[in-house]
């Protein structure tokens, strides 16, 4: 006989402001388990629930910092990278994260996102990857495989996209992941690394976006989408990374793994830590 | 002898107003500057990357002015204060951001140091065409606070209070330096820093197991106390339209509240930040309405007028915004006419003309040398002449080789 489980509890509840839920987005969307891998690598680091901050930019990732119960800012669009720089520079005890969408950190925030890595700031960015803008309602965009259709490539994208983990580990990134939402456990783990990795990490997680991108695609629902992307997966933590771009292809291999853990000069830049209380009472 | 350990250089100094605004800021507590070079602003950027550090703070220079005024809003955030500085591109560039400052009540100081535009224009020169674009220049309704330095000395002294209205505030404050003050040399006196005041900011107090709201607002001062990161607020600060609890909203009655109260906050209380300084007015029919560098050749046009029989005074815009309605009504109840001195075609003319109610004539040009007193003497005399008529039109501005 089975036995009836009732859950009024969800384990990441402390990070979550239920108060907002539920979130918006769609059915099928990856950003819910993309969310819940964050919350359990967070729990799983051993840092300071109070002393994390996470920023995001503007899109539909970026709306993850707003349903988190943390210190979160929800800032312009590109701009959650240098806004964490302020933070951490002005702050050094802070924990900061980065989560927001392929467009909002490859397009408009593209050249904070390269300059970050390049000064190996401590701080780790995890990008959610949909090939798409997807908010807006499904344009492509630097991240968008060629031949793919979008509401804005018609007849099929004409632009080379980028090959992320290759473009932040060229420029420096001390830390580079890729997963799928689907790799629940490897995504956790990665990102609970990339929170205790001093210097700049990154993790690329490609997500479902049945509604902006699936579709357009003939991807079918999110479980479908889902599904493309894990028949073509192979896990090679050693892939040469100029070979780890992405295209449309049921032939081609979406090499997912920790690709880079290497160690450089963190940034250094910081305030000495008295100057918070000089500035609150004045005696700056 | 100061050294460069010290954060207030006590004492009577031969400096550049660059380095002088440096030093207010450092006066001013202020530990991060992120910046970018841009001419004719980079003497500050270059003071504070060698003093910053010195005193415990951090100077960042970033990719591009995107990321400067971001970067200082994080560090605002963070919990210090924070300051860039740029001239006309780079404050641009920084319009988007200046937004997200205001819409999130970030307490921050923008320099911009006015060289001639638009676009990359004359990097090396002279001129004070940013004026609108302060107050204008991000979308959406704000309120500007802006201050507009006319020698070395008030490159500190307007520096140090900018960081003390941006407190005061919360809010983005611009100092409206041109290019002319931010490379003169004069002499700077720096006070003893028991004499520096420093407005503390207004931190918001932890009630364990009460449910903090970020955006509640003093009643009073219209103005919420402000949450540090890092030790369990858990506040969410959003870009979005929110409500008090820091949460998005998407109706238009919570936009206008909050919309309205982002305004009000700074215009209900625009006395507190009104700054101006009358010269020779006391017996004037004409007053002649300017700032910044052009102030000082104002003084001589004056001088020149008076020689001549025309009775003149100066009244100068140490704030420009919030605009100083109120003196400049006060001002039209007792002058014939007005004249509006300034190196762009007429925009503090514009506010002028709204609110006098006698004659208002123009003295401009487009900026790449200081105002020749000739144009100014110029449109004083023909102010005084129309000074008993009806309320003219404005002069038209006048090529600078006609002079
Ligand atoms: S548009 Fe795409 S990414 Fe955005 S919520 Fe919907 S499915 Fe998710």
């Amino acid at each position: 006989m089975a036995t009836e489980i009732v859950v009024d509890r969800h384990p990441a509840d402390l990070l979550l402001r239920s108060d907002r839920l539920p979130h918006i987005w769609c059915p099928g969307c990856g950003l819910g388990s993309v969310m819940s891998c964050y919350t359990d690598a967070l729990m799983a680091s051993g840092i300071p629930v109070e002393r994390h901050v996470c920023v995001s930019g503007i899109g539909c990732t970026g709306r993850v910092a707003g349903y988190l119960s943390l210190d979160s800012f929800h800032t312009t669009h590109g701009r959650a990278i240098p806004y964490a720089l302020g933070l951490k520079v002005s702050n050094p005890d802070l924990k900061v994260a980065v989560i927001s969408g392929d467009g909002d950190l490859s397009s408009i925030g593209g050249n904070h996102l390269i300059h970050a890595a390049r000064r190996n700031l401590d701080l780790t960015v995890i990008c959610v990857n949909n090939f798409n803008y997807g908010m807006t309602g499904g344009q492509a965009g630097p991240t968008t495989p060629y031949g793919a259709t979008t509401s804005t490539t018609p007849d099929g994208n004409v632009e080379q996209p980028f090959n992320l983990p290759h473009l932040v580990a060229a420029v420096g990134a001390v830390y580079v992941a890729r997963w799928t939402s689907l790799h629940v456990r490897q995504l956790r783990d990665s990102i609970r690394t990339a929170l205790l990795k001093p210097g700049f990490s990154f993790v690329e997680v490609l997500s479902p976006c049945p509604v902006g991108f699936g579709k357009a695609n003939d991807l079918g629902d999110g479980i479908d989408e889902m599904r493309f992307y894990r028949r073509r997966s192979i896990v090679d933590d050693n892939a040469n990374l100029e070979d780890v771009g992405l295209t449309m292809s049921e032939d081609e291999p979406i090499v997912l793994g920790n690709f880079v853990n290497r160690e450089r000069t963190v940034f250094s830049p910081s305030v000495k830590k008295w100057a918070i209380e000089e500035v609150l009472n004045g005696q700056a | 002898m100061p050294t460069n350990e010290q954060r207030v250089l006590t004492g009577s100094h031969f400096m550049n107003g660059d380095t002088a605004c440096a030093e207010g800021a450092l006066a001013a507590g202020c530990l991060y500057f992120g910046g970018y070079p841009i001419t004719p602003s980079t003497e500050i950027a270059e003071r504070l990357a060698h003093r910053l550090p010195a005193v415990g703070g951090a100077y960042v220079q970033m990719e591009d002015e995107l990321g400067s005024i971001v970067s200082v809003i994080g560090a605002a955030w963070g919990g210090v204060r924070a300051m860039t500085a740029t001239s006309g591109p780079g404050f641009s560039l920084m319009a988007e951001s200046i937004g997200l400052a205001a819409m999130t009540e970030t307490p921050c100081v923008i320099v911009n140091v006015m060289r001639g535009g638009p676009s990359t224009g004359l990097p090396t020169l002279v001129a004070q065409a940013d004026v609108m674009q302060a107050r204008w220049g991000t979308h959406g309704d704000i309120q500007a606070i802006a201050l507009a330095p006319a020698s070395c000395q008030e490159m500190f002294d307007l520096t140090l209070r900018a960081f003390n209205l941006a407190d005061r505030f919360r809010n983005p404050v611009f100092v409206l330096a041109d290019e002319a003050i931010g490379h003169l040399t004069e002499r700077v006196v720096i006070p003893a820093e028991s004499e520096i005041k420093r407005v503390p900011r207004r931190a918001a107090v932890l009630t364990p197991g009460e449910p903090f709201e970020p955006f509640r607002a003093d009643e009073t001062t219209l103005i919420p106390p402000m949450p540090l990161p890092g030790v369990g607020f858990g506040a969410h600060i959003t870009s979005l339209t929110h409500d008090e609890r820091g949460y998005p909203a998407t109706d238009a009655v919570t936009h206008d509240r909050l919309v309205r109260r982002l305004s009000d906050k700074i215009a209900l209380f625009s006395d507190e930040i009104t700054q101006v300084e009358a010269v020779g007015l006391d017996d004037a029919d004409v007053a002649v309405v300017t700032y910044g560098s052009t102030a000082r050749t104002a003084k001589r046009a004056v001088t020149l007028a008076r020689q001549a029989g025309i009775r003149a005074g100066i009244l100068r815009l140490i704030s420009i915004w919030p605009f100083p309605d109120a003196e400049i009504a006060a001002l039209s109840a007792r002058m014939k006419s007005i004249v509006v001195a300034e190196l762009n075609l007429g925009q503090v003319r514009l506010e002028v003309e709204r609110v006098a109610r006698v004659p208002v004539f123009g003295a401009h040009h487009a900026g790449g040398a200081l105002m020749p007193p000739e144009i100014i003497l110029e449109s004083i005399k023909e102010a005084a002449r129309h000074g008993d008529g009806n309320r003219s039109r404005s002069t038209p501005s006048r090529p600078l080789a006609a002079v």
